[in-house]
């Protein structure tokens, strides 16, 4: 039952395994490890970029407390908003972040299908940023709407930037539904980024019918929570600057820690494959003698 | 391309003349939907009434729900006796095979369309005026959201959970349909057609982005389906 079983031979008289198919586990295994050189490589380049990553979620982490500190204890109140003022510093850095993250996902679709650039590299990436991408536009939506309770009146209103960001919650809910279709990795990879870029090009004509829905009714009388911005200086300033960078730290933390899971779930299904292969060839061979 | 087009747009119609699954029930569960919005946002009817005033509405989104009816079974047909390996045997242009079945499911959706309007101008009591941009309205509308449809039938395919999935995916796809053809519909029934002009264009410009996205794409999610 042991997993480091020593090799056998292909067709070695008494396993229960006809030859033919064991070349073809013996080959799956050659490209499932590779050879033990490129192997020690991978791993030395990985452990660089262990550092690096681990370092962005250092930086990311300070960020997140220097803000909250900033935020919570030393910038003073707002003059017309008081205490909601402080949601502000974090509301429109997490927006930011999810304009990056759609951003991103949509380029890394074009490069996967363009030929001279086509790598599942980028499929990942383009999953690691979309998965980050809804995250932080439920997050968008939530800020927003506490926000919007205390300053509007309501948790909801029928603004076109909110009701954007709600489809675009939604849409990119269906792609991460397209993405999880089971099949081999570049056909799977190919239909994920030919949904990404069918999403994409919905965002536009959302918005802009959206804007064009309420502006026959009324101007919106919701102001755009960027535009708080005209009134704030010093601290407030700062703390606002900080955010935006911290936020876009966490997200690229969380993309480098998401597209590694993904290098790992796809290695897991590869050594796994070889190991249960392993298993089941030590357990025949138990059983024979 | 034009000719595989026909030819799969024929066959497609002519699977709906002998199964009649389209007539049989996709038109009945439109009907049931536009009773059901009666029942919700009923008894009250007549002119003012919540019934008469969201009519154009509610009757967009029964078409939404019947297409992605109509779309499944587009493709229910194709996952029987391999009938997709034939198809992508057959050597047609897979442009052609877009728009052949985009036109096949366009087809059935606008007599669907007629039959609904009829059953909303009826029981919502709502007088159909300003035909002309009501007939434009519909059949930019129906491009649109077939192209769409087709799109993600095929990506949704090769799934084991495609009918939970199509729906998923189609229905934020096509919110700015539901909206602009909505409010082309309010804008004609109420007697003032100019306002709703602006809205046909949001709705051409639409279909033409996505059939034009249909043709480039569907090659290859084929190939994949």
């Amino acid at each position: 039952m042991s997993l480091t079983t020593t090799p056998t031979g292909p067709g070695r008289p008494g396993s229960e395994v006809p030859p033919a198919q064991l070349t073809a586990l013996d080959a799956a295994r050659g490209s499932g490890v590779g050879s033990v050189p490129g192997r020690e490589g991978a791993r030395r380049r990985r452990s660089g970029h262990d550092v690096a990553i681990t370092a962005t979620g250092a930086l990311a982490l300070a960020g997140v407390v220097a803000t909250v500190w900033l935020g919570l204890w030393v910038t003073p109140p707002d003059r017309f908003m008081g205490n909601l003022v402080r949601l502000l510093y974090i509301h429109p850095s997490i927006a930011w972040v999810m304009y990056i993250c759609y951003g991103v996902a949509f380029l890394a679709s074009l490069l996967y299908l363009w030929p001279r650039t086509r790598s599942l590299r980028f499929d990942k990436l383009a999953g690691a940023s979309s998965e980050v991408g809804v995250v932080f536009t439920g997050l968008t939506l939530v800020t927003g709407s506490i926000w919007g309770r205390p300053t509007w009146g309501v948790w909801w209103t029928w603004d076109p930037l909110l009701t954007t960001t709600a489809l675009l919650f939604v849409l990119y809910l269906g792609y991460l539904a397209v993405r999880r279709i089971p099949g081999e990795p570049e056909v799977c990879a190919r239909r994920s980024a030919i949904a990404a870029l069918v999403a994409f090009v919905d965002v536009p004509i959302c918005y802009f019918s959206v804007l064009w829905w309420r502006s026959l009714h009324q101007a919106p009388t919701v102001a755009d929570p960027i535009t708080g911005k005209t009134y704030i200086h010093g601290s407030m300033a700062w703390t606002l600057l900080l955010s935006f960078v911290t936020f876009t730290l966490v997200y690229a933390w969380l993309v480098a820690r998401r597209y590694r899971l993904f290098v790992l779930a796809e290695r897991e299904g590869d050594e796994g494959l070889v190991l249960a292969i392993e298993e089941r060839r030590a357990e025949s061979l138990q059983g024979r003698s | 391309m034009w000719r595989d087009a026909l030819l799969v747009a024929g066959k497609d119609l002519r699977i709906e003349a002998r199964s009649k699954v389209g007539l049989g029930q996709v038109v009945p569960f439109a009907l049931v939907v536009v009773l059901l919005f009666g029942l919700a946002l009923g008894p009250a009817a007549g002119r003012g009434s919540v019934l008469s005033l969201a009519a154009p509405g509610l009757y967009w989104v029964a078409v939404l729900l019947a297409t992605v009816l109509a779309v499944q079974r587009s493709f229910a047909i194709e996952a029987l006796d391999g009938a997709s390996d034939g198809l992508k045997l057959s050597g047609l242009d897979p442009a052609g095979i877009f728009v052949g079945k985009a036109a096949a499911v366009c087809g059935q959706l606008l007599a669907l369309e007629v039959v609904l309007a009829g059953a909303v101008a009826l029981l919502y009591d709502r007088h159909l005026a300003g035909g002309l941009l009501l007939v434009a309205s519909c059949l930019a509308a129906t491009v649109g959201l077939v192209s769409v449809g087709t799109i993600y039938g095929v990506v949704s395919s090769g799934s084991r959970q495609r009918e939970t999935l199509l729906p998923l995916l189609f229905f934020p796809m096509v919110a700015p349909i539901l909206l602009a053809a909505t409010k082309a519909w309010d804008a004609a029934l109420a007697g003032t057609p100019g306002r709703g002009t602006g809205w046909l264009d949001v709705l051409a410009v639409f279909a033409v982005a996505y059939l034009a996205m249909g043709t480039v794409a569907f090659g290859p999610l084929l190939e994949d389906a």
